[in-house]
């Protein structure tokens, strides 16, 4: 598949915004089940600066996604087929989570937090804890949108596995808690380790998760063949003429249009810019500790996931191809 | 219920172009607007087709087979294009069981596209949205045109009848008895999308031809000499009288 930047750029600053938001409330849930240290009294500025943060990496997101539509101007009917489209559940669901977020975020920065009950004796439960809780969800069902979006294409190979869905949510999550901790070490040092632990472990999760779904790829057998396609049983199959003499826009939506080499050279990328080289940085961010660290870690980690994207629109071959193999 | 495909004949193409020219000509000039050419005097012409001939060569050589393989949409049963759709644009008509896309709803995300295993959709880089063949909607329904021509423009062009159109569940029609007797076959039978549009096979088609039918043995010409005249209450057999 050619691998197109607005696709990209969406897929990769969402899943930022909602792992950022994940990492803010899951800190304010530890806090207030006190898994963790009660919540220091700054906490909520965290809280509105970062749910700010989320919105801006969401709107940003949403941004990039009108560059891939022909008619941006239509985009509202995407709304339309939920009940069939996974792509308009995508496009119901994002800004159905910003406003939670935004929600989220107005709370704390306000300090208006009602308390609306009490768990047991001791445990309060305030507004932006459930607004927080609504958010989660839809923070997690936009991730499921997002993966079966690709996921549901069953001739898509490379993409038709749980690991797509499974991949796009610990990659958002992952990079999400490492901007927290680079946010957290900015200005509430106090919060660094918890983010920064999660960030550590979810990154290493992703890398696992993304790796079991290179191998899977790498022993994919296609199932479609130059004989199914054109419905010939002979083992000997040539293309001799596309049914154009020039380009068209199924040799150019399909091919990345990259050397095999290159497409290497971004896997290995992605391996390290998104795994390894974050995980090194912030380990030594939180160990010396050198909070600048943290924020180098993001912006490598980010970069890494843009490469990720990258390759995962590159990896996967569309059957259609072979109807255009000199392209 | 009805649904309306192509049966195409791999035997009998030619791969002569002549329903990719045809159908360029009646759908670009239609109400729905042109399907653009970019630079198509240039180096790197590109353009909208609802319909492409491909050629492929089968077998090692010498004993190869060149094979015309005219494709274009196949109006899946099960279309995996209409249901990825986010704005109903893509849509499979219940009554004839013709896909096709609404230029008007359609916002130009490609989504289809993907979905489609056999890259039958293809953009329309001017007007920005997805096009794809239409079985010639627009002139299979038109009670202007005489019943003849009521049919798609790639059937009414192709000179060796190697496109056939018609109902392909009622199993009386021309296009379902030529699935039946000929091993008519769809594309990719692997993802179950069941195309209405098949393929009929490659088949071997060898003359044998004996010498007494390039000349018949009673054939009264070869007769050395005339025969002669019966007379009228005779029988006058062509084979044994001349005159």
């Amino acid at each position: 598949m050619h691998p197109a930047f607005s696709v990209i750029l969406l897929t990769t600053l969402i899943g930022a915004g909602q792992g950022l938001f994940l990492a803010l409330y899951t800190d304010q849930v530890y806090s207030v089940f006190r898994v963790i240290r009660a919540l220091p009294p700054t906490a909520s500025g965290l809280y509105a600066m970062g749910s700010l943060i989320a919105l801006v990496l969401l709107a940003a997101g949403l941004l990039a996604s009108f560059f891939h539509l022909g008619r941006p101007e239509r985009a509202w009917r995407a709304a339309s087929q939920w009940r069939t489209s996974w792509l308009s559940r995508e496009v119901l669901l994002l800004p159905a989570f910003m406003a939670l977020v935004a929600a989220y975020g107005g709370l704390h920065h306000l300090g208006w937090d009602p308390l609306l009950a009490r768990l047991g004796d001791s445990i309060p439960v305030h507004l932006s804890l459930l607004v927080g809780a609504a958010g989660t969800l839809a923070a997690f069902a936009l991730f499921i949108c997002t993966g079966m979006i690709y996921a549901s294409l069953r001739f898509l190979q490379e993409w038709a596995s749980p690991l797509t869905v499974l991949n796009f949510i610990l990659l958002g999550t992952a990079s999400g808690f490492t901007l927290a901790a680079g946010l957290a070490a900015w200005r509430w040092p106090a919060l660094t380790g918890f983010y920064g632990l999660w960030a550590i472990a979810l990154t290493l999760a992703a890398a696992v998760l993304r790796t079991a779904s290179l191998v899977r790829n790498h022993r994919l057998r296609h199932r479609s063949s130059p004989q199914t396609a054109i419905g010939i049983r002979h083992p000997q199959i040539v293309q001799k003429a596309q049914g154009a003499m020039g380009g068209a826009f199924n040799t150019r939506e399909f091919f990345h249009g990259r050397s095999d080499a290159w497409v290497r050279l971004v896997r290995h990328l992605f391996l390290l810019l998104g795994f390894v080289l974050p995980v090194a940085v912030m380990a030594a961010g939180l160990l010396l500790p050198a909070p600048r660290l943290l924020v180098l870690a993001f912006a490598l980690q980010y970069l890494g996931l843009v490469a990720e994207r990258w390759y995962f629109f590159a990896e996967a071959r569309h059957p259609q191809n072979l109807y255009y193999q000199a392209a | 219920m009805t649904q309306l495909a192509l049966v195409i004949d791999l035997n009998v193409c030619v791969g002569c172009h002549a329903c990719v020219t045809s159908c360029k000509e009646w759908n670009t000039s239609g109400s729905a607007g042109p399907l653009p050419d970019h630079n198509p005097y240039g180096a790197d012409p590109s353009g909208t087709f609802f319909n492409r001939v491909q050629t492929f060569e089968v077998g090692c050589f010498p004993n190869t087979q060149t094979v015309h393989f005219p494709k274009s949409c196949l109006h899946c049963e099960e279309p995996p294009c209409v249901p990825v759709c986010p704005t109903g644009a893509s849509y499979k008509r219940a009554e004839d069981g013709i896909v096709l896309v609404d230029y008007d709803k359609c916002i130009g995300c490609k989504y289809c596209a993907w979905a489609c295993p056999y890259g039958a959709r293809e953009l329309d880089e001017q007007q920005k949205v997805m096009k794809k063949c239409t079985l010639c909607v627009d002139r299979i329904y038109d009670e202007s045109l005489p019943p003849a021509e009521r049919r798609p423009a790639c059937v009414l062009a192709c000179p060796t009848s190697a496109r056939l159109f018609g109902d392909i569940h009622d199993p009386e029609s021309e296009v379902s008895e030529a699935i039946r007797e000929n091993g008519g076959y769809q594309l990719m039978p692997e993802w179950g999308t069941r195309p209405a549009n098949h393929y009929l096979p490659r088949r071997r088609v060898r003359m044998e031809i004996h010498a007494d039918e390039l000349e018949r043995v009673d054939n009264p010409l070869r007769k050395e000499r005339q025969q002669p005249r019966p007379a009228l209450d005779e029988p006058s057999l062509d084979d044994v009288t001349s005159w």
